[in-house]
């Protein structure tokens, strides 16, 4: 054998179509994950304020609140944290090895779950704002 | 100076009917070429069905084939066909260096493990009908070799990390110490029920070549070796000390904690092995062995 090919990464995104359900849960659970992690950080511009004041750390929660886009991305936060905990506990059940068999089912089940929970939380955050 | 002579005429003799043997059977090759290509015509006239294959050629050592690139070849579609019948029909009648493993054809010896249609199946196990949309013969199958791997030729891919894999975690049975009097080591019903999945491994590769964290990191040891290391680790019969040392090698760094359940292995097993599970149960042992709550 002189020489041989390296194809790379064939499985790449680029595949996206034909992930299966593990996989999908497995990119969505990372995604949320990292969009969580990014929002701790955020705590500490927001409640640094408080640092200097009581009143500029209410200004503060109230500018942000006034705006349309903070709501939508609080749907947003609140669709990533709900589908981070029930894959959690689908990888929780997974760890224990119970149910691998219906490992696909239950990433639908928390798909569907959290998109539930998310349409029913849009009149409580766009409340006012809209 | 004369026996010289003539035997530069003899050599010229030799040589001249050995090269007419040459031609001659490079002249019956090309014919039987011709006669192969031609029944393949009458095949496809005949046929009902037809499907396109399109095959990966590599060839490094061929200036044409030095790019990879994809052939397509019309294959008549037969009852019952499978995707390494369909390569062996394109390979028999219209390109004999069209080049893959196998062997025994019926899913024993694992050598034909292959990339069709964008997932890893094993090409004798898998019905060409079977890969249509409906259930019916698809249009066309698109067949490359094992991605994360590095293709020789062809179909073929070399295999030699994975089986260094295999090799790191002891694969044979190995008991601390031997019954007296005994021939026969008896395992019990329920501890060969247990292992039972575990033991049906071909080495084919399919699920390596699917697993995601295997291609981003070689030190990881890959579904199928862990499920070689779960059939022996479970085995009741080679003792604690055996254990012991077994679970020493899976639950290092690169062992089993690099698993994250994305399942693909176990999806891609044409021997069906709950890879995963086999996975996730070690990690529990390994667990087990590291946890002392006093």
């Amino acid at each position: 054998m002189s020489q041989s090919y390296d194809r790379g990464l064939v499985e790449d995104f680029g595949r996206w179509r034909e992930f299966s359900a593990g996989m999908w849960a497995w990119v969505f659970h990372k995604f949320t994950g990292w969009v969580l992690v990014g929002y701790l950080f955020t705590h500490i511009a927001v409640l640094s304020t408080a640092t200097i004041s009581a009143e500029a750390y209410t200004q503060t929660i109230v500018g942000l609140e006034s705006l349309l886009v903070i709501r939508f991305l609080e749907v947003g936060l609140l669709a990533v944290a709900v589908f981070h905990i029930l894959n959690g506990l689908r990888l929780l059940f997974v760890d224990l090895g119970v149910g691998l068999e219906a490992q696909d089912k239950s990433f639908y089940a928390s798909l569907a779950l959290t998109g539930a929970i998310v349409v029913a939380s849009v009149p409580t955050f766009l409340a006012g704002a809209v | 100076m004369s026996t010289q002579v003539t035997e530069q005429e003899t050599e010229t003799e030799e040589q001249s009917s050995h090269q007419r043997r040459r031609l001659e059977e490079k002249a019956e090759r090309a014919a039987s070429r011709d006669r192969m290509r031609e029944r393949a015509e009458n095949d496809l006239d005949e046929a009902d069905t037809t499907f396109t294959l399109k095959v990966f050629r590599y060839d490094p050592e061929i200036p044409e084939k030095e790019e990879p690139r994809f052939d397509t070849f019309e294959v008549p579609f037969t009852k019952g066909m499978t995707v390494l019948d369909s390569l062996m029909y394109a390979r028999d009648h219209y390109d004999s260096s069209l080049t893959f493993r196998h062997s025994c054809r019926q899913a024993v010896c694992g050598s034909d493990a292959l990339f069709v249609n964008g997932t890893q199946h094993l090409g004798c196990k898998t019905q060409v009908v079977d890969l249509g949309d409906d259930g019916g013969v698809p249009g066309e199958i698109r067949v490359e070799p094992l991605p994360h791997q590095e293709v020789v030729k062809d179909l073929v891919v070399d295999m030699e990390h994975f089986y260094d894999q295999m090799e790191a975690v002891e694969p044979y049975f190995d008991a601390d110490e031997l019954p007296d009097g005994m021939e026969e080591q008896r395992q019990t019903r329920e501890n060969r029920e247990k292992i039972k999945m575990s033991s049906r491994c071909i080495w084919c590769g399919a699920c390596m070549s699917s697993c995601n964290v295997a291609a981003g990191n070689n030190e990881y040891l890959g579904p199928a070796a862990i499920n070689k290391a779960y059939k022996f680790a479970m085995d009741e019969r080679e003792g604690e000390n055996r254990k012991q040392e077994r679970l020493e090698i899976i639950e290092q760094e690169h062992g089993v904690w690099r698993c994250q359940t994305q399942f693909s292995c176990t999806e891609v097993c044409p021997k069906d092995i709950p890879l995963t599970e086999h996975i996730q149960e070690l990690k529990r042992e390994a667990v087990k062995n590291n946890l002392k709550f006093w």
